[in-house]
């Protein structure tokens, strides 16, 4: 950190306790933490959105948005106004408080989960040492939020859609988690900063390649992208889970939805891609937070790719997928992993 | 003193969802409180130092065991008045395991049983790292007793809920792909105005 930054923050605290007191300080401080984490990130919500529809476009040879702003560039903000003044509605006969609870159950998780992510060495709100257990557990909260919806909108599609989707998740879940045994039998730590400096020899893709495949499928599945986005088949269960839902309400489910994509993609780049490590060393110039960001930013444009290019699966052939393949391939690669650790030592 | 204040509130928060899950008419309410109940649970083990076990709580116990428990609850149509019914029958019973399980937390807690080579290490290692080391080492056997009566119970689940139906069709996936054209596609001369 360069030393003129330091006195800034040292002025920052100094200014703040003497407006507080140390106890109030250290809350209100954590709370600007915070914000500064979450607001990129809901940047970042808010225009991946556009990138979706514009790359979606490029694909099938169109324009995508182009009218609100030179390329389009102020849609998202004319969409968000749009669903901010919608009406809100309420089934007759819905259940009102599991109803209201359940956008803000997708949402919620989505967002808390940053909080252990390292953006740099040192530049993570919550270095904790059990970081891809926290990550896990709060990545297995956002079933509830879509279950519920499904149960509280007391409508079959709705029913239907949550049924699914959770049935997809929880199957999915466990795929994912024994993906990322590996990666931590390689780093011999839990915490996403040691993972990311065991990787500075070699990205844990090269040994653990299978793994990442079967890690990004997964998440696909888990975040309910196409091709796996049989919750909200449109031409089955009308919108699924979201069938009742209006104005922002709705929004929040796909603001959950995007901002796990986002997570999931730096997760990707943080336990296989060498998170903030440059490919070369010649290249360690340019910030790590950079590097972490073109990584992140590669898995959402493979994750757009996937919805631009390949038709939705059926049902049964997903969770045939989920247990019946991913499952042994992860589990057969957990004990090769761990029989290399034993043979060849840690990375 | 903030920690003190966190306590309560998760604590209040649990008796109060605990009590949710008893006395709610709606029996996905309280499939919903008993949740509020085990994540505030994992609240208070992060309180305690215990991250690993609050992951853990929150991992298997939120993610797995009561998204299942809600499923079933969900698609199953209790008539919870006809169960109500006979609460005055069963009441003695009831306040007599209640009384049971009180005793044996009663009996836990007056004589804490703490490992000291737990207890010394605790500050300096992870907890992650020690709940390894002690499982692994000094009570693997119990560990590995405890595992096999897991796999009995999936053995079981199995057993039980397997029964080949013979109207169901399958997809035969490698059968499929072996397919060849010769036995998939037969080419027939039809004369004109024979074909049927």
């Amino acid at each position: 950190m360069p030393e003129n930054l330091k006195q800034l923050l040292v002025t920052i605290h100094g200014f703040g306790e003497g407006l507080l007191g140390p106890t109030l300080w250290v809350l209100a401080w954590t709370v600007i933490k915070i914000v500064i984490l979450l607001a990129p990130v809901l940047f970042m919500v808010t225009y991946i959105t556009l990138a979706e529809r514009k790359i979606i476009g490029f694909m099938q040879v169109r324009y995508g948005p182009n009218r609100v702003g030179i390329w389009g560039i102020l849609q998202p903000l004319a969409d968000a106004a749009k669903l901010i003044f919608k009406e809100l509605l309420l089934p007759e006969k819905a259940d009102r408080t599991v109803f209201f609870l359940a956008p803000a159950l997708t949402l919620v998780p989505a967002l808390i989960a940053w909080a252990v992510i390292p953006f740099a060495p040192g530049l993570v709100l919550a270095d904790i040492n059990i970081g891809i257990l926290y990550i896990l557990a709060v990545s297995s909260l956002g079933v509830y939020g879509i279950i519920m919806a499904g149960w509280g909108s007391n409508n079959r599609f709705s029913f239907l859609g949550g049924l699914r989707s959770a049935a997809q998740m929880v199957s999915y879940e466990v795929s994912m988690g024994f993906t990322l045994i590996p990666v931590v039998l390689l780093s011999g730590s839990l915490n996403l900063t040691d993972v990311v400096n065991a990787q500075k020899g070699m990205w844990f893709v090269i040994p653990l390649l299978p793994m990442f495949v079967v890690y990004f499928i997964s998440v696909v599945a888990e975040t309910n992208r196409a091709p796996f986005d049989l919750p909200e088949a449109e031409a089955e269960l009308v919108a699924g889970f979201i069938t009742e839902y209006s104005a922002m309400s709705s929004g929040l489910f796909f603001m959950g939805e995007y901002a796990n994509m986002i997570l999931v993609s730096f997760m990707g780049s943080i336990l296989f891609l060498g998170g903030w490590l440059p490919p070369l060393e010649i290249l360690s110039f340019i910030p790590g937070v950079i590097w972490l960001g073109i990584k992140a930013a590669f898995l959402l444009f493979v994750f757009l790719w996937i919805r631009a290019t390949f038709p939705r699966y059926r049902y049964d052939q997903l969770m045939r997928l989920g247990w019946k393949v991913f499952l042994p391939i992860s589990l057969l690669w957990i004990f090769v992993t761990g029989l290399g650790v034993l043979l060849f030592g840690k990375a | 003193m903030v920690a003190d204040l966190v306590f309560y509130l998760f604590a209040a928060v649990t008796v109060a969802a605990a009590l949710g899950v008893i006395t709610s008419r709606n029996q996905v309410h309280s499939v919903l409180f008993l949740i509020l109940a085990f994540f505030t649970t994992a609240g208070l083990f992060v309180l305690l130092k215990a991250e690993f076990l609050a992951a853990l709580l929150v991992i298997v116990y939120m993610g797995a065991v009561a998204v299942l428990f809600l499923f079933v609850v969900m698609m199953l149509d209790v008539d919870f008045e006809s169960l109500r019914a006979g609460v005055k029958e069963h009441l003695p019973m009831g306040l007599f395991v209640g009384a049971v399980i009180l005793a044996e937390f009663a009996f836990i807690l007056s004589g804490v049983h703490v490992d000291e080579a737990v207890q010394t290490n605790a500050a300096n290692i992870p907890n992650t790292q020690l709940i390894g080391q002690v499982l692994y080492t000094k009570y693997l056997f119990p560990f590995e007793i405890a595992s096999l009566v897991l796999l009995v119970a999936l053995i079981g689940a199995v057993v039980l809920t397997l029964r080949k139906r013979k109207d169901a069709k399958r997809q035969h996936i490698p059968s499929q792909i072996a397919r060849t054209r010769d036995e998939a596609v037969e080419l027939v001369k039809v004369a004109p105005g024979q074909g049927a």
